[in-house]
């Protein structure tokens, strides 16, 4: 990975180089204020040392009252400008372009778990093509963990109980440390991998290598028949229960007048918490799965529940 | 130098010497059961000097293991426990009591002209409190430890730690109690026993800071005390509160622990600031520049404190809209710092320097506590934040507030005042050394930090890739430097209470009201309770400056009637 | 009144201004109370907010009579409290004894229903854990910790402030305590905050879902 000392680590995503524009600026900032301070202390310290020869005497009006709300300004507008660009780097950046690739992350004491949209699974390990967005969907198994590759200036923590997302673009292939960055208990400074940016034809290939598994949507749907859910949503039911085709993404109504987007913590309550957020139209009948489900059928659930937008959507 | 020194030193020993607050009565019970808050800040700096030994040697273990990036020392769990330990103590058992209940209990009443506080059996109980909760939570050490940091997160520490999770919360749930009740103390003192003629605007400005930071005590504290009680109802009593899975939400855990935690570092640095003031003012010879900006910084401080914790839950899963805008207060609540800084600096100018021990400890602050403030910038931009946090870059950032900022802050403070506390002096030569040696020994120490945690250092990692350890080296060789600055002023200034010479009412020739009186202080503080006429800080006519060779400042605060 | 009695403590050299010392730190300390309580609430508000039919549905299951009466006695304590705090200021003995006396029967009263229907609680399996009574709604667990944590805790304050109103009530018997002492109207002020509280608690553990 790196050898000898470095002062600077390597900037391996599109975020990384902005990150590092806005860390250089601050640099520069923060080292001419410092130097601004050093100069007068050590000028004053100098100058004003007792029984040297300068000037005391009273100070001008104009230094004791303007001087002091001068500085108070500029000290704001230098905040408000430094909060501006940062704040535009991180709007820019929020939302990951459609069609990422969707890697799913499986945090537990003390490993990280990846799994790619056709079912290869890692552990410690994640291989991801260069140049194109990669989305990370991820959850955890037991306590707070944090994913935190250096490389891409990327960090985001990884909580249990509910998915929390963060995506990157890379750009230069290379093996890059991937690092747990939230105390979670006795081997946390163990919870270490490695990600691997490769040429998007070598990902293919080795994509396409890794040990075949069902994919998760198709897991999904075995398990949507065998828990019962398409007994009252499939189309030929006769429980009066929202279709699901087409729903991921789409804007629900529900019965107390609300609306909200079914993104994928939406999907997730509805299968353990039904009674929360009921449809319009609908009566509050959808039995609980709670403590019936491990978190990996609930990802393979939602998976299959996701691509039902691709295949059913007028 | 050494013809000031001889200026400040009483003649030797008259016949009859007054009683002071020290022998005016003698026994261990006169000590133990004294209300007098000269007395009790005492019993405070015994306890606290033993924490802060507790809490240095935890730090010792890590920066020890550290050397090298495999394990030698400690097995994981020991390792944990021992940051846990010295986050833990340092925080609440040595930073937030620190300088208000030593250097404040001490002066507050001498610096607004009362003879107490306002409630002084109040002011025993809380030193008792104190140590209960110092004691439990050493208990919790030496029962085996804890190993969550010391930041508790759930659902870790109630769900999977193994540690004494239940003894080191009560420790500090009991600790806060001995905060409010020190708080509510200083808040009505300041209020009500101010001498005749000390309207708000004429107090010191390290009377302000004790009161600043005690409306942040109280109003903090408690949240802190139900945080803690929601954890130990849940780890006890399996009660679900941030449980995900019976609907509980951890991050509730967070919004609630940083809500006082944040305050809770400003209670930590608001009490240097008024310590640097008095200090640099007397140093320099001159007035505080801009007294009315400083008081409304302190304000401004105390206030936007409250509204900018999310800062430290930026990749927490919070929603952007709220990353933002604490973002922006994050900002906001900078440029009062920068505003103080600004002002120490200029009071420098044309003024008579002289560069005994407490003004190399507040020009070492200044320097250190600027790049802290700074690197406080890039941590409150989002997309740096999301890179450096949990990395040793805020590790960094934090020492260099704490305790390149407030240690520091906390012994120029006592260099200061000891002549007026002990009535004795210390050898200057020493205690010039220390105070420079503290500088460039926390340079060593924590500068590397920011370095390796940019490179993606993560923080409470015992075992570490390769190609950090000479960032760790480097830092833990600064860290022997440092031990020595801190072990040296605790040897000298022993040495003093035997053989220093005495000290008169006023050797540094300050204008305060603590100086008008003898040091160390009769137990009443005063003879006859002063009046005051002036504003603080007069030590040069209104449109002059300062006098290079006469001593006595231009006006004292008050005089005795 | 008595502003020429010298004060009872030191570093106050009159009572009155001894008095008025007491009062503004008393003041100060509910602040910080109030802080402590409002964590709580906060909790509370964060849960019903996702949680609003859990909520209704485990809110359901406290008991309301008991609930009612205990906030009368509260309220009723209050009014014996502040009548005590003023009786003690005019310097009327009995009355200031017998408002004593009825504040902390009163007091011990609402401990009595509270213990009573805690027993009930326990009874109908209504402690968050295994064996919880509405088991289909984990989130109603959540109710019942904020019920138990903060009527634990109320009752806990309930009861230090029994103990000090006792206290003062033996105190003024025996004479040992002056009537001007501030501590009656600082145990007034605590007495108000801790009825306070509850009536900040009755709504939002008895009244929600029963609408």
């Amino acid at each position: 990975m790196n050898r000898g000392v470095s002062l600077w680590p390597p900037a391996a995503s599109e975020y990384a180089t902005a990150v590092d524009a806005i860390f250089i600026g601050l640099l520069v900032v923060s080292g001419a204020i410092l130097l601004l301070v050093a100069m007068l202390l050590l000028v004053f310290c100098t100058r004003y040392r007792r029984g040297s020869s300068a000037p005391r005497g009273d100070l001008p009006e104009f230094i004791r009252r303007d001087v002091e709300i001068g500085w108070t300004a500029a000290a704001l507008f230098l905040a408000l400008f430094i909060f501006w660009w940062a704040a535009s780097v991180q709007i820019h950046a929020g939302t990951p372009p459609p069609g990422a690739l969707e890697i799913h992350v499986d945090a537990k004491q003390w490993m990280w778990k990846t799994r790619h949209p056709n079912g290869a699974r890692e552990i410690n390990a994640l291989h991801v093509p260069r140049g194109e967005a990669v989305r990370l969907v991820m959850t955890s198994q037991d306590v707070i963990h944090s994913f935190f590759v250096p490389a891409f200036r990327l960090k985001q923590d990884v909580l249990p109980g509910r998915f929390t997302e963060t995506w990157f673009r890379a750009t230069q292939p290379g093996e890059y440390h991937l690092l747990c960055a939230e105390f979670c208990g006795t081997d946390h400074a163990r919870m270490r991998g490695a990600v691997t940016v490769m040429e998007p034809e070598e990902y293919t290939r080795w994509a396409a290598a890794q040990p075949m598994e069902l994919d998760l949507a198709a897991e999904g749907s075995a398990l949507f028949t065998s828990l019962g859910c398409s007994g009252c949503h499939a189309a030929a039911s006769s429980v009066h229960a929202p279709s699901l085709a087409g729903i991921y993404g789409r804007v629900i109504h529900l019965s107390d007048g609300r609306t909200v987007r079914a993104d994928s913590a939406y999907i997730r309550d509805s299968i353990l918490q039904p009674k929360r957020d009921v449809v319009a139209g609908y009566a509050p009948i959808m039995p609980t799965f709670a403590g019936l489900l491990d978190e990996g059928e609930l990802q393979r659930l939602l998976a299959y529940i996701e691509s039902l937008r691709a295949a059913e959507r007028r | 130098m050494s013809g000031i020194t001889a200026e400040r030193a009483a003649p030797e020993a008259p016949p009859t010497r007054e009683d002071t607050y020290l022998t005016a009565e003698t026994g261990l019970a006169s000590w133990l059961l004294s209300t007098d808050h000269k007395r009790i800040a005492l019993l405070y700096m015994a306890g606290l000097t033993l924490f802060f030994f507790v809490g240095a040697a935890g730090a010792a273990a890590v920066r020890l293991e550290l050397f090298t990036p495999e394990a030698n020392i400690l097995t994981a769990d020991a390792y944990n426990r021992a940051f846990t330990l010295h986050g833990t103590i340092m925080v609440w058992f040595f930073l937030v009591p620190s300088i208000p209940v030593t250097l404040g209990n001490f002066l507050v009443p001498l610096m607004i002209g009362a003879r107490d506080l306002a409630f002084p059996r109040l002011n025993l109980i809380s030193w008792y409190v104190f140590m209960a909760a110092g004691a439990l939570a050493i208990w919790s050490l030496v029962a085996g430890g804890v190993d969550t940091g010391w930041t508790f997160y759930t659902p870790l520490s109630t769900a999977f730690a193994n540690g004494h999770v239940l003894t080191a919360a009560a420790a500090v749930f009991v600790a806060g109690f001995s905060t409010i009740a020190t708080a509510v103390n200083f808040i009505a003192t300041v209020h009500l026993l101010r001498a005749p003629g000390l309207t708000w605007f004429r107090l010191p400005l390290f009377v302000w800071a004790i009161y600043a930071t005690s409306l942040v005590m109280v109003l903090a504290t408690p949240v802190l005390s139900m945080v803690l009680l929601l954890v130990f109802a849940e780890r006890a009593f399996g009660i679900p509160i941030f449980d995900p899975a019976r609907g509980g939400d951890p991050l509730l855990f967070q919004h609630l622990f940083w809500f006082y935690s944040h305050p809770a570092v400003y209670i930590m640095i608001l009490p240097a600031f008024g310590v640097m003031s008095e200090i640099i003012t007397c140093f320099a010879r001159r007035q505080i520049f801009g007294y009315t900006f400083m008081v409304y910084a302190i304000v401004w401080i105390a206030v936007v404190g409250f509204l900018v914790w999310g800062h430290h839950m930026f990749v927490s899963g919070q929603s952007t809209f709220a990353n933002l805008a604490f973002s922006f207060l994050s900002f906001v609540v900078a440029v009062p710092s920068a505003i103080k800084v600004f002002n120490w600096t200029a009071t420098l100018y044309r003024g008579q320097i002289v560069f005994d021990a407490p003004m190399i400890y507040a020009l070492g602050f200044i320097g250190l506590f600027t790049i802290g403030g700074l690197t406080g910038l890039f941590l409150a931009s989002i997309p740096v934040d999301v890179h450096v946090t949990d990395t040793y870059f805020v590790v960094a950032h934090f020492h260099y507030i704490m305790v390149g900022g407030a240690v520091s802050a906390f012994y120029g403070g006592l260099s200061f005042w000891w002549p007026k506390i002990t009535g004795r002096l210390y050898p200057e030569g020493w205690a010039r050394f220390a105070a420079v040696t503290m500088f460039f020994g926390f340079g060593f120490t924590f500068f590397p930090m920011f370095i390796m945690g940019f490179l993606g250092m993560p923080r409470r990692y015992q075992v570490y890739p390769p190609e950090f350890q000479v960032w760790h080296v480097l830092s833990s060789a600064g860290a022997v430097i440092l031990a020595v600055a801190y072990l040296l002023p605790m040897g000298y200034l022993a040495w003093s209470l035997f053989r220093g010479r005495r000290a008169d009412p006023n050797p540094w020739g300050a204008t305060g009201l603590e100086w008008q009186t003898s040091s160390p202080p009769p137990k009443e503080n005063f003879r006859t309770l002063p009046v005051v006429e002036e504003g603080p800080y007069l030590y040069h006519p209104e449109h002059a400056g300062p006098p290079a060779l006469e001593r006595e400042p231009h006006r004292p605060q008050g005089s005795q009637q | 009144m008595s502003g020429a009695a010298a004060a009872r403590h030191k570093p106050w050299r009159s009572l009155r201004r001894e008095r008025e010392a007491a009062s503004f730190g008393t003041w100060i300390f509910i602040g910080s109370e109030a802080m402590f309580f409002a964590g709580a609430l906060l909790g509370y508000a964060v849960y019903r907010t996702l949680w609003p039919e859990a909520f209704a549905e485990a809110g359901r299951e406290t008991n309301l009579v008991y609930g009612t009466v205990n906030t009368a006695l509260l309220l009723t304590s209050s009014l014996t409290m502040a009548v005590a705090a003023e009786g003690a200021r005019a310097r009327l003995r009995r009355l200031t004894l017998i408002c004593l006396a009825a504040t902390a029967v009163l007091g011990l009263a609402f401990l009595v229903v509270k213990g009573l229907e805690y027993r009930e609680d326990i009874h109908k399996h209504l402690v968050p854990g295994p064996g919880f009574k509405l088991a289909g709604t984990p989130a109603a667990q959540i109710f019942f910790a904020f019920y138990w944590l903060a009527t634990g805790v109320h009752a806990l304050h309930l009861s230090i402030g029994i103990v000090i109103v006792g206290t003062l009530l033996v105190q003024a018997w025996r004479g040992a305590s002056p009537l001007a002492s501030p501590a009656f109207e600082s145990a007034g002020l605590y007495w108000h905050f801790v009825d306070l509280v509850w009536i900040f608690l009755y709504p939002l553990l008895y009244l929600v879902g029963r609408s």
